[in-house]
C-alpha cells in the first residue's frame, strides 16, 4: 500500500522553498507599500477653502516665501499667514473676486481661514524649519518647484529613511543661506567640495544627527 | 494553549489600524479647534496683556541703531522681502504689485520722503499709511530700523554725486 500520492514529495519540496522565501516577500511587499508615494500622499493637490497657487505669488510676481511664511528663519512652525497678509494687497486687488470670498469673510468675520494641511508629519516627530534654514537646506530640497505649482502639493515622501537619507550625510543637500529661498539656484557641478566647506563653516556635526532625541523629543 | 494563541492573535491585530501615536489627541500649531467661536487653537493674546519682553521689545524702537554694513545688509535683506513688492527693487514704487493694479505709493526720491525724519519711515512700517497695511506683526522693530537705513541708502543712490565717491572717477568711462 501506498501512503503519499506520486506527486507528494513535490509538493512538500515547493511548500518548504515557499515557507522560506514568501516571508521575505511579503516583508519587500510591506515595504515597498509603506514608502510608495500613495502610502506617503506624495503629489495629492488637495482641495482649499480658496485655491492658493504658488505658481502665480511666487513664480509670476516674486514674493519672497518669507513675505508670507514669516517665522520659517525664526521658529519650528513656518507660519501660514493670517488673513491680512492675504488682504494687504487684495484690500485694493481682485477685491471682487468671487474665488477670494473666503478671504474677504474671514476678515470680516475675525475667523481663520481653514486650510488642508499639505505636509502631515506623524505627532511623534519634531521638526523645526529654522535650524534647517540656518544650516543652508534650501526651501526647494524638501518642497521641490513650488514656485510652478498651481496648488500645494508634498513633493517629498517625508518618511523616516528620507530623513535619514540626508542626516547620515547632509553635504549633497547644503547651499550657502544667501540661497536658500531661492527657488531658482541649482547645486553647482563640485556640490561635493562646496557641501564638505558648507559643513565646517555652519558647525554641522553628522554624527550626531542621526541621535534618535534630534528627531523624537 | 488555545487562549494564549488567541490572545497572540488578539494582541497583534490591536497593533494593525491603531493611528493613535501618529496622530496624537493634540492641537498642532494654528491646528483647527471647534472650542472657541473662531474656529482656532491658537488664541489671541487678551486685551492688556503685557509680555515680560515688552520693555526690550520697546526699547529695540527708540534710539535707531548705529547705522554698520551689517545693517545694511540686513536692511536691504528685508527691504526685499516684505517693500520692493509694491515699493520697488529702487524705491520708485514700480513693484510687481503695482504693475498688477496697487496704488501707486510714492516714490523715495521725492524732495518731501528726502526730508522725512527716518522715525517717520520707521512709523510708516509700523502702522501702515493709507492703503499700506501696517507691518508691525511681521517686521521687527530692529529688521524697521534696518529697512530705514536701506531706503536712506537707496534715496542716496539716486541722488550720489562724483564728488560723493571721488575714488569712482578712474573706474567711469
Amino acid at each position: 500500500m501506498q501512503i503519499f500520492r506520486p506527486g507528494a514529495d513535490s509538493v512538500i519540496r515547493v511548500a518548504l522553498c515557499a515557507a522560506a522565501i514568501v516571508p521575505f516577500i511579503a516583508a519587500g511587499l510591506a515595504y515597498a507599500i509603506s514608502s510608495s508615494p500613495y502610502m506617503t500622499q506624495q503629489n495629492i493637490t488637495r482641495n482649499q477653502p480658496v485655491p492658493f497657487s504658488h505658481e502665480h505669488h511666487v513664480g509670476g510676481l516674486g514674493l519672497d516665501c518669507r513675505y508670507c511664511h514669516t517665522s520659517v528663519e525664526k521658529a519650528r512652525f513656518a507660519g501660514l499667514p493670517p488673513t491680512e497678509t492675504c488682504m494687504t494687497c487684495h484690500s485694493q486687488i481682485w477685491t471682487n473676486a468671487e474665488m477670494l470670498a473666503p478671504v474677504r469673510t474671514s476678515l470680516a468675520e475675525n475667523r481663520p481661514i481653514r486650510w488642508n494641511r499639505v505636509h502631515n508629519l506623524p505627532a511623534y516627530v519634531y521638526f523645526d524649519h529654522s535650524v534647517h534654514i540656518a544650516k543652508g537646506v534650501g526651501c526647494s530640497t524638501c518642497h521641490g518647484a513650488v514656485e510652478q505649482m498651481k496648488l500645494t502639493r508634498q513633493v517629498a515622501p517625508l518618511t523616516m529613511g528620507w530623513c535619514l537619507d540626508c542626516h547620515r550625510d547632509p553635504r549633497p543637500a547644503l547651499r550657502p543661506r544667501e540661497a536658500v529661498f531661492d527657488q531658482s539656484w541649482q547645486f553647482p557641478p563640485n556640490q561635493e567640495d562646496e557641501g564638505n566647506r558648507l559643513l565646517q563653516a555652519y558647525n554641522i556635526h553628522p554624527e550626531h544627527l542621526t541621535d534618535c532625541s534630534v528627531c523624537h523629543r | 494553549m488555545k487562549v494564549i494563541a488567541v490572545t497572540i492573535i488578539a494582541l497583534l491585530l490591536g497593533g494593525c489600524a491603531d493611528q493613535s501615536m501618529r496622530q496624537q489627541k493634540r492641537y498642532g500649531t494654528f491646528g483647527a479647534a471647534d472650542l472657541w467661536p473662531d474656529g482656532s487653537s491658537a488664541r489671541p493674546i487678551p486685551r492688556g496683556t503685557v509680555a515680560q519682553t515688552d520693555a526690550a521689545w520697546q526699547a529695540a524702537s527708540t534710539p535707531p541703531p548705529a547705522v554698520t554694513a551689517a545693517l545694511l545688509q540686513r536692511g536691504r535683506e528685508r527691504y526685499n522681502i516684505y517693500c520692493s513688492p509694491c515699493h520697488g527693487l529702487d524705491g520708485k514704487a514700480d513693484g510687481m504689485i503695482v504693475e498688477r493694479g496697487f496704488p501707486k505709493p510714492p516714490s523715495y526720491h521725492t524732495d518731501r520722503l528726502r526730508a522725512a525724519p527716518a522715525r517717520y519711515f520707521f512709523d510708516v512700517i509700523t502702522k501702515g499709511y493709507g492703503v499700506m497695511y501696517p507691518y508691525a506683526a511681521r517686521v521687527t522693530p530692529e529688521d524697521r530700523w534696518a529697512i530705514v537705513a536701506y531706503v536712506r541708502a537707496l534715496q542716496m543712490s539716486q541722488q550720489a554725486r562724483l564728488a560723493d565717491v571721488p575714488e569712482a572717477r578712474e573706474k567711469l568711462p
